[in-house]
């Protein structure tokens, strides 16, 4: 590797940090609005046009703030809890595609993602199960009986969620190895974007959420309870655990905290973008066999991408508007009676599709 | 050169962490040092190309370390140091004694045969990008008998498991909705 090599893996990095930046911004201005939309306020109209710099005001109200540290707090793991929340949250989404990669007069290509490994998916579970460390660590290092019981309640509520996270991906790689050229299965979130091209039926786009509806619901409903989201916010909710596991965090920690939960937001909704609405792929321009100019249709994949985000990401903000919180039974029953069980019947289901579709039906 | 730089820091981090699980009073720290240990262990997989056993070692222990937090906390209690009496006799002497014969047989091992530090990985080794399918051929193709046998088997102990919690006094017990 020269020195080339490593300045373009460091630009795709470095950019795709930025753009993560800028929506989480962008996001918690648009949670408050819509939220605000819907419950008839008017929500921040303050700082810049329409409230738009709120976001911007609040981080540096909290940069300023002094951090307080409780007495009984156990100080490394009281500190460390903060990193260890937003590593892993931006680690995620290193992995997801948001545009076409560039293709170059000599035939390399830029690809405009973190990484493309070939373990993409596996990676992202890791990722999501280091994420909940976080939340526990603050929850246990705080001392205090509150942050605790929102560490125990994340805990045991991360561990049944991410079984149904995992079947509903699973779901998706067994139909993508169906579809692909060679029926080999991939992890790849770029090739899984890349066999997501075309139409079924010639006008039905080839996306993974039509085939694979099911997987979706479960996807979307645990990716929900894996961000610690309304209407599976238990580990922080008001009502009963004051602040839950982030009670005793104040200024700067208490911020990064914020941070990671609007980045996995934005990093799970990516995802659902790229697994099952088919990442960049866009239909607009060749489906009614416009000519776009090469500027249009180089930005159009990651206008594409960003769009099909918001719509997950304001599925986010809309169920925390409309639907109260699960009590804590409801929550299990729901993860491991209904989720579970369903993401399996699923998978099983779309074995089978699968496999007659890719060998033909065994009498035939 | 990186990979050797890579190596001793993440073999000392993995030894801090193996020395936290049994050095520390607080069994918190402990699960710390032991996810610690697994994390610096699986990076030493990523340097040496085999990323599928790194996800796999991240996922499967990263699930298994936040269990044993949640039984440490819930069994042991917050606050509660272990004990440290020891039940059986001699303990240290033996532990010192069985650490120093370990550590002669490795280095007598290491040195016996032509150990380098940076082996001279082969040209083929290097294509990073066919972890998965490696693990995957042999797993479902040749070695598919084994591998379903031992689904099975772990189907059985987990109803095993079940049905010793559940059926403990005769009858199952009516659960509260």
């Amino acid at each position: 590797m020269d020195l080339t090599d490593f300045l373009l893996v460091l630009l795709r990095v470095v950019a795709t940090f930025v753009l993560l930046l800028l929506v989480t911004v962008l996001n918690v201005w648009a949670e408050r609005k819509i939220v605000a939309d819907m419950q008839n306020r008017i929500g921040p109209d303050r700082a810049g046009p329409w409230g738009i710099l709120q976001t911007v005001a609040d981080g540096l109200k909290l940069f300023f703030k002094e951090q307080v540290n409780p007495r009984k707090a156990e100080m490394g793991m009281f500190v460390l809890a903060p990193f260890l929340a937003v590593i892993p949250a931006f680690l995620l989404f290193m992995m997801v595609p948001w545009g076409r990669p560039i293709e170059f007069a000599d035939g390399s290509t830029f690809p405009l993602q973190g990484a493309d490994l070939n373990i993409g998916l596996l990676f992202v579970l890791a990722m999501s199960s280091m994420a909940v460390y976080a939340v526990v660590l603050a929850g246990w290092s705080s001392g205090s009986k509150y942050p605790l019981l929102g560490g125990v309640r994340a805990t045991a509520q991360a561990i049944s969620y991410e079984a149904a996270l995992g079947l509903a991906m699973v779901a998706v790689v067994v139909w993508m190895a169906a579809s692909g050229e060679d029926g080999v299965m991939t992890l790849s979130l770029s090739e899984i974007v890349a066999r997501q091209q075309g139409t079924y039926l010639g006008f039905l786009p080839r996306w993974n959420i039509f085939p694979q509806f099911g997987a979706f619901l479960v996807f979307f409903i645990a990716a929900v309870a894996e961000t610690n989201r309304a209407p599976f916010d238990l580990v922080e909710a008001e009502q009963e655990l004051v602040g839950g596991f982030h009670t005793e965090y104040s200024g700067m920690r208490f911020a990064m905290f914020f941070l990671a939960e609007y980045v996995n937001i934005f990093s799970m909704a990516a995802l659902g973008a790229t697994l099952f609405l088919g990442g960049w792929n866009g239909q607009i321009d060749t489906l009614f066999g416009w000519s776009t100019p090469g500027w249009l249709a180089a930005i159009l994949p990651t206008v594409y991408f960003l769009f099909k985000t918001y719509v997950i990401v304001f599925m986010f903000f809309w169920i925390r508007a409309t639907l109260p919180r699960l009590r804590y039974d409801q929550l299990m029953n729901l993860g491991w009676k209904r989720l579970i069980p369903g993401a399996i019947g699923w998978l099983a289901l779309t074995a089978v599709v699968a496999a007659f579709w890719r060998f033909d039906a065994p009498w035939a | 050169m990186i990979e050797t730089i890579l190596f001793f820091v993440l073999a000392a981090t993995s030894l801090a962490g193996a020395i936290t699980v049994i050095a520390a009073r607080n069994p918190v720290h402990s699960a710390m040092g032991l996810l610690g240990t697994l994390f610096s262990l699986a990076v030493i997989y990523v340097v040496n190309l085999a990323h599928l056993v790194a996800a796999v070692q991240v996922i499967v222990y990263a699930g298994a370390v936040m269990t044993l937090f949640l039984f440490v906390i819930m069994l042991i209690g917050v606050d509660k140091a272990e004990e440290r009496d020891e039940t059986l006799p001699y303990q240290r002497q033996l532990v010192i004694g069985l650490a120093v014969i370990t550590c002669g047989l490795a280095i007598a091992l290491a040195t016996g045969s032509g150990f380098r530090w940076t082996p001279a990985a082969p040209a083929a080794a290097q294509a990073p990008n066919g972890t998965i399918e490696n693990v995957a051929e042999p797993l479902f193709g040749e070695w598919l008998l084994a591998f379903e046998a031992t689904a099975l088997l772990l189907t059985i102990a987990a109803a095993g498991a079940i049905a010793l919690a559940y059926f403990r006094r005769g009858a199952p017990e009516e659960v509260a909705e």
